[in-house]
């Protein structure tokens, strides 16, 4: 996979594309870390839905089901220097970055040990260089000033945005790729084209391609669609070490399926669509291509999931102190 | 005697310290690039000193809000310009949803270190878009402060405090303003002296000697300051009715309880600004003096603004409009029967 042309040509190329109707070959057989990362923030999005069910959450959530891969395959590319820009659709972005599933529930449940005291909740949530925010493409002018930071005061670092198919509807997102390319600055845009902006499908609401888009601003742009970790991760590295190096934006397009809600219980989709999704869920495939090595795994991602929920239901309420 | 500094000229030598002081200091707008140097020629020289740090933007005005609040959040200070203040209403999520909410939304304090400058209101005929005053608009956001430029308060010091404060906030420009000289050494002119009060919203106190306590205490953003002085003179030489004039130089949040020692001198009380009433700087002034003086005050706070009306372009439409002078006098002198 080369993707290291210094223009800033539209890459059409895409990475991994399984013929129509047909699952590609085998997913490849992943590291114990990826694997348990993966199944971690499966069961802990499971385990959201569940919480919500039995009327235990507050308020809303956004799980990522079926897009985990994306994060677990881009964040062992970044250091702890590296800024990240997540949106509503987070947990597993949170999760890959910082192996925390205590401090994120309990953000989610308004529990002790929040790792922003239960004032952000699913949304917005803010560690380290890593901020979450509840409204679309809103991050992506923030990420270039943070990236006019990282250029002036530590080059080769990045700041990589999280955005969905449907973000492209916020004007803010072009405003922040004109700058980002006028100015020259390491911002990575990873789009999450999951094919539906809550109940209205692409199709519905952009005209054009994410391709064309990047191309009217001499964006580069990759287009990837395998939910492979390791083609996922092989074709981000030459990207990311452009954007570090020659401090210009990018976007990456990872064309996904969300196998879940977009909320809870909320999914108007006909039941042909969500099979569709479903086939191509990492998890039922690397079920299918591993099963041995993914049952014991899965088996003990789903207790320390559920040893995670009883620690965390059990804390006290968070106090909100720093008004 | 040397000349008076305009008061775009103190703007400017204001912003030459601040980047030149703060290495980390960023200024964006558009047009604001030499050798145009902004539209009102408050960003001037900058760029040619500080060409990495002073960017001449695209027209996105939401979209350098966020860039600004992007640099703040991470750890640097940002000025960002609007062309005029009206165009700030293409900036209000980043200002209201990013910026100020990170201030407090994550739990714990985020220093968001950032000033959203905005050229502002009428009286040199721009027409409905380009003339509004909308202060009111971007009141009672926690954690968002505002602050407007008067020919009293240094903006050397008023854009430090801004950013020292570590949120952020917007500072009101009147472009009448920007021509007019900055008083020095307490004087305003033949009639009256000013000071410079000691309570958190900095406040200017325009007074005339040796005239005791006052019939009236009005209270005027900066921008309002020349209209308001013109009126305070023709009510005391034509009506011999004193007035003190009080011009805050940060707007919000705003600390009435700390003026009350000079409030409390006269029983009657004028807020005024140039916005269309409802809604307003003045009412919230009105309602915590209404809280704090009411058993003291002869009549309720008088409040004036300016017509419930947008801002027309031909001289005489926009005079008929906004506040004047001899609005002003009018309406204090009928208040005072």
């Amino acid at each position: 996979m080369n993707v290291t042309s210094a223009s800033p040509a539209v890459d059409l190329r895409a990475v991994g594309a399984p013929e129509a109707g047909v699952v590609a070959r085998p997913l490849s057989r992943l590291s114990d870390a990826d694997l348990g990362t993966l199944l971690m923030i499966r069961h802990f999005e499971l385990a959201v839905l569940e919480l919500f069910s039995q009327g235990r959450l507050h308020g809303t959530t956004h799980t990522c089901l079926g897009q985990e891969y994306i994060p677990v395959a881009l964040y062992p590319l970044l250091d702890e220097g590296d800024y990240v820009f997540s949106n509503h659709r987070g947990h597993g972005h949170y999760l890959a970055r910082f192996h925390d599933p205590h401090g994120l529930l309990a953000e989610i449940m308004g529990r002790a040990g929040a790792v922003c005291h239960g004032v952000g909740g699913s949304q917005h949530i803010y560690r380290d260089r890593y901020l979450s925010t509840g409204v679309q493409g809103q991050s992506l002018p923030v990420a270039v000033g943070v990236g006019l930071h990282l250029k002036g005061a530590e080059p080769g670092r990045i700041a990589v945005v999280h955005i969905g198919d449907g973000t492209w509807g916020e004007g803010a997102v072009y405003e922040a790729l004109n700058m980002a390319q006028l100015w020259q600055v390491p911002v990575l845009v990873v789009v999450e084209h999951n094919g539906i902006a809550q109940s209205t499908p692409t199709e519905r609401q952009m005209s054009g391609t994410v391709a064309a888009r990047a191309a009217a601003f001499g964006v580069g742009h990759l287009r990837i669609d395998s939910v492979d970790v390791a083609d996922v991760r092989a074709a981000l590295t030459p990207v990311v070490e452009q954007v570090r190096d020659r401090h210009r934006p990018y976007v990456i397009e990872c064309v996904t399926h969300r196998v879940g809600p977009h909320s809870k219980g909320d999914d108007t989709r006909a039941a042909e669509v969500r099979e569709r999704a479903a086939r191509h869920d990492w998890y039922r495939r690397y079920r299918q291509d591993h099963p041995a090595r993914f049952a014991a795994a899965d088996q003990a991602q789903a207790e320390a999931v559920a040893a995670v929920v009883r620690e965390v239901g059990a804390r006290p309420a968070s106090r909100w102190e720093a008004r | 005697m040397t000349r008076r500094q305009r008061v775009a000229e103190n703007l400017n030598s204001a912003l030459h310290h601040l980047l030149g002081a703060h290495p980390g200091t960023y200024l964006i707008g558009e047009d604001v690039a030499d050798p145009y140097g902004g539209a009102f020629k408050v960003t001037r020289g900058l760029s040619d000193r500080f060409p990495d740090r002073v960017l001449s933007s695209p027209l996105s005005e939401g979209g350098i809000a966020g860039v600004g609040a992007g640099l703040a959040l991470a750890g640097n200070r940002s000025v960002v310009e609007m062309m005029f203040s009206d165009f700030a209403a293409l900036a209000f999520d980043p200002l209201l949803n990013f910026a100020a909410k990170s201030v407090s939304m994550y739990g714990r304090r985020v220093p968001m270190s950032m000033v959203v400058r905005c050229p502002t209101g009428g009286n040199r005929g721009y027409g409905p878009t380009h003339s509004q005053s909308l202060q009111k608009h971007f009141l009672g956001i926690p954690s968002l402060h505002l602050r407007e430029v008067s020919p009293f308060h240094d903006n050397q010091r008023v854009l430090t405090a801004m950013l020292d404060r570590e949120e952020p906030g917007v500072l009101f420009e009147d472009k009448v303003l920007y021509t007019r000289a900055m008083y020095q050494d307490g004087v305003v002119d033949d009639l009256f002296r000013y000071e410079v009060l000691a309570d958190p919203g900095e406040t200017a106190r325009v007074f005339a000697p040796d005239c005791g306590p006052p019939d009236w205490i009005v209270l005027a953003p900066g921008g309002l300051t020349e209209r308001a002085v013109t009126a305070l003179r023709t009510l005391l030489l034509e009506e011999e009715i004193t007035c003190e004039l009080l011009v805050p130089s940060q707007l919000y949040p705003f600390d009435s309880k700390a003026l009350l020692p000079v409030l409390s001198r006269a029983d009657r009380i004028c807020v005024m600004e140039d916005s269309t009433a409802d809604g307003t700087w003045g009412e919230l002034l009105a309602q915590q003096l209404h809280e704090q003086l009411w058993s003291r005050l002869a009549r309720p706070v008088l409040p004036l603004s300016a017509e419930p009306s947008i801002v027309p372009t031909a001289a005489h439409l926009e005079h008929e409009v906004l506040l004047q002078p001899s609005t002003i006098h009018r309406a204090i002198m009928e208040a005072t029967k």
